[in-house]
């Protein structure tokens, strides 16, 4: 492991913003912290960049224990949310600082900064000043400010919130490539799931200053671990009481389930596929997204939301419809259990 | 994914039907502001410029160019420069120790700094009579080195420090907290010392509002008459400032010179403002 944190706690006053957090993180992976906000993510980023002193517990680089090492001594290179770029100091200037600061010749200085801005695609700003970029720009001035003294890690916090949402994905596939291109273990926090599920190797999910879950985007998705993670990743609705449908019956000590968009299938009644299957349902409204639609539902007092594609046949506000739900995964305070639908199993082993 | 939010395209909002009372109470306000400032200032400010001169411009020479104004007019600035100077340097420390940092009694200290805008000016003078006087508990251990603080050098610039020393810190505080910590922070990572940050990022950030605290800490010293009047002493061409002076030539029944060297100060104000403008128009372009 290069980066590893060990019973890690911290608190700010009342708040606990760690809570015995573990994990460790191979070199060369791009990992992404995802929480929702106060879940204690921004916290350990900066712990492991220094900015922060853990109350309890060690954090290790590279083998080294360095909670008591300068934050600066540490290696690491780190982009601020709101980029903190020097508003008193040119694109280059921001770039050669760190540079500067390890007294490096002029010669080197120029010819690394000018590695940096053609690697993050700045030629020709060398001279503006903060205020005169974009967001986008901004973004890339300090990720190459923060790459410029060779770090061994590269740490974000939130490095896409600033950015609106059109340049955003651009931004996305950019980071991942430009990250994979010079090789650095990088760990990037994160609230937006689509953001850390498409730029992320791995996905470490903390939710009230502890560690839910660590995995790849799609172990996570498909075998989420605690209930935080079922209900947190992708487009959940909790039901209440799921044994009212049909092929579903209740487990003892599961009293609810999550149900995502993917596990349901809408269908005009009478064309269904497995008529024993599914429930009655009423279309409460239908949502345009572009290549999809979405569809929130109504089946027997429970409220879920679906997906349809463009080519199917056109629902309408209030239908009737038939409702199919292939999976769910049931969950109570400790567990996650996936179930899938009795009628259909049963039917698909008699074809088999 | 994100959903598609299609906001209705709808007029701007509801105009103002009714200009025109917008526009009455506009020049209403306008024209009471212009009369007030007429009365209150322009007025008062034109007669002193006048009586000064009433008596002719060789009078007003003389006036200005007495051995005892000239020597007032050099402890004015004598004094203004060593109050700015130190209450620059605590400016810059206390600012920097109340916006960069986390302590306690961090509030305190911030309304402690503020005490000298809320006193009386006078009661700045007694207390370094009172400590430094001859009835205070300083004054034995003082006279016995030899050093004199009231009614002497010393004691004027004490006071004028005590009257001013609010001016630069409150105008830094405000900025370095717009500021933030992160472009420092991003500058201790990558191992910038404490002062090579400083230089580098903090500074240029806050030396317009710097100049602007400073400008108006001059103003503030320059005119100071309240603290200064109590521990001078009022020794003509030794602890006499310019304001004590002109006070001294009035209570002479000498209006004229009184006006004369008022119109020094006068003078002095105006180039301050000139100053205190261009700082500020800087520190707003700069904030912006």
């Amino acid at each position: 492991m290069y980066v590893e944190l060990k019973n890690i706690s911290k608190r700010f006053g009342d708040f606990q913003a760690s809570d015995d957090v573990s994990f460790g993180i191979e070199k060369g992976k791009l990992v992404g912290l995802l929480g929702p906000s106060g879940s204690g993510k921004t916290t350990i980023l900066r712990m492991i960049a220094g900015l922060e002193r853990p109350d309890s517990g060690d954090i290790f680089i590279d083998g080294v224990r360095v909670n008591d090492m300068e934050a600066s001594s540490r290696g690491i290179g780190f982009v601020f949310q709101n980029y903190a770029l020097f508003r008193y100091m040119t694109v280059f200037g921001n770039i050669a600082f760190g540079l500067e600061v390890q007294k490096h010749g002029k010669k080197y200085i120029k010819e690394r900064v000018g590695e940096l801005i053609r690697l993050t695609q700045l030629e020709g700003l060398e001279k503006r000043y903060p205020h005169q970029l974009s967001g986008g720009q901004k973004q890339r001035v300090a990720f190459a400010r923060a790459l410029a003294p060779n770090p061994h890690l590269l740490l974000l916090d939130e490095p896409f919130a600033a950015i609106d949402a059109k340049v955003r994905k651009e931004l996305r596939s950019w980071l991942r490539e430009t990250i994979a291109k010079v090789g650095i273990t990088s760990i990037f926090v994160t609230h937006d799931q689509d953001e850390a599920v498409e730029v992320a190797d791995e996905i470490i999910i903390t939710n009230r200053g502890r560690v839910e879950q660590i995995g790849s985007p799609a172990r996570i998705y498909k075998n989420p671990a605690t209930p935080f993670a079922a209900q947190f990743i992708g487009e959940s609705s909790v039901l209440e009481n799921y044994a009212s449908l049909r092929g579903f019956h209740y487990v003892a000590g599961f009293d609810k389930a999550v149900i995502r968009p993917e596990f349901i299938g809408i269908f005009k009644p009478g064309k269904e596929l497995y008529p024993n299957a599914s429930v009655e349902g009423r279309v409460e409204d239908i949502l345009f997204r572009g290549n999809i639609l979405e569809v929130r539902l109504d089946v027997g007092g429970s409220r879920m939301t679906a997906y349809r594609s463009l080519e199917d046949p056109e629902l309408h506000v209030n239908e009737r419809v038939s409702v199919l739900v292939y999976r769910l995964f049931l969950y109570n305070q400790e567990q996650v259990r996936l179930i899938e639908n009795d009628v259909i199993s049963e039917k698909d082993s008699v074809f088999i | 994914m994100r959903r598609v939010i299609l906001s209705k395209a709808g007029p701007d909002g509801p105009r103002r039907d009714n200009n025109m009372r917008p526009s009455i109470i506009k020049w209403t306000l306008i024209s009471l502001c212009v009369l007030f400032i007429v009365i209150m200032l322009i007025l008062p400010l034109a007669t002193v410029i006048v009586y000064a001169l009433r008596q002719g411009w060789e009078t007003f020479r003389d006036a200005v160019l007495d051995e005892y104004a000239v020597k007032a007019l050099k402890l004015t600035l004598l004094s203004a420069v060593l109050a700015v100077s130190v209450n620059t340097f605590f400016g810059l420390f206390a600012s920097w120790a109340i916006t960069k940092f986390h302590f306690r009694g961090k509030q305190i200290l911030t309304t402690l700094i503020d005490i000298p805008f809320s006193i009386s000016p006078v009661i700045g003078g007694l207390v370094f009579i009172l400590i430094f006087g001859r009835i205070g508990w300083a004054y034995p251990f003082l006279t016995a080195h030899g050093v004199k603080i009231v009614f002497a050098v010393p004691g004027i610039v004490l006071a004028t420090i005590f009257v001013t020393f609010p001016f630069v810190s409150r105008e830094l505080i405000p900025l370095m907290q717009s500021q933030g910590k992160e472009e420092e922070e991003a500058a201790a990572l990558m191992g910038a010392s404490g002062f090579h940050i400083y230089r580098k990022i903090t500074l240029p950030h806050i030396k317009w509002g710097l100049l602007y605290g400073v400008i108006l800490c001059s103003a503030r010293a320059i005119g100071e008459f309240g603290a200064v009047s109590v521990v001078s002493g009022h020794l003509r061409g030794k602890t006499n400032t310019l304001p004590l002076h002109v006070e001294i030539l009035f209570n002479e029944f000498n209006l004229t010179a009184a006006c004369a060297v008022s119109s020094i100060l006068v003078f002095l104000a105006v180039v301050i403002l000139i100053l205190r403008n261009i700082a500020e128009f800087r520190v707003k372009k700069e904030t912006r």
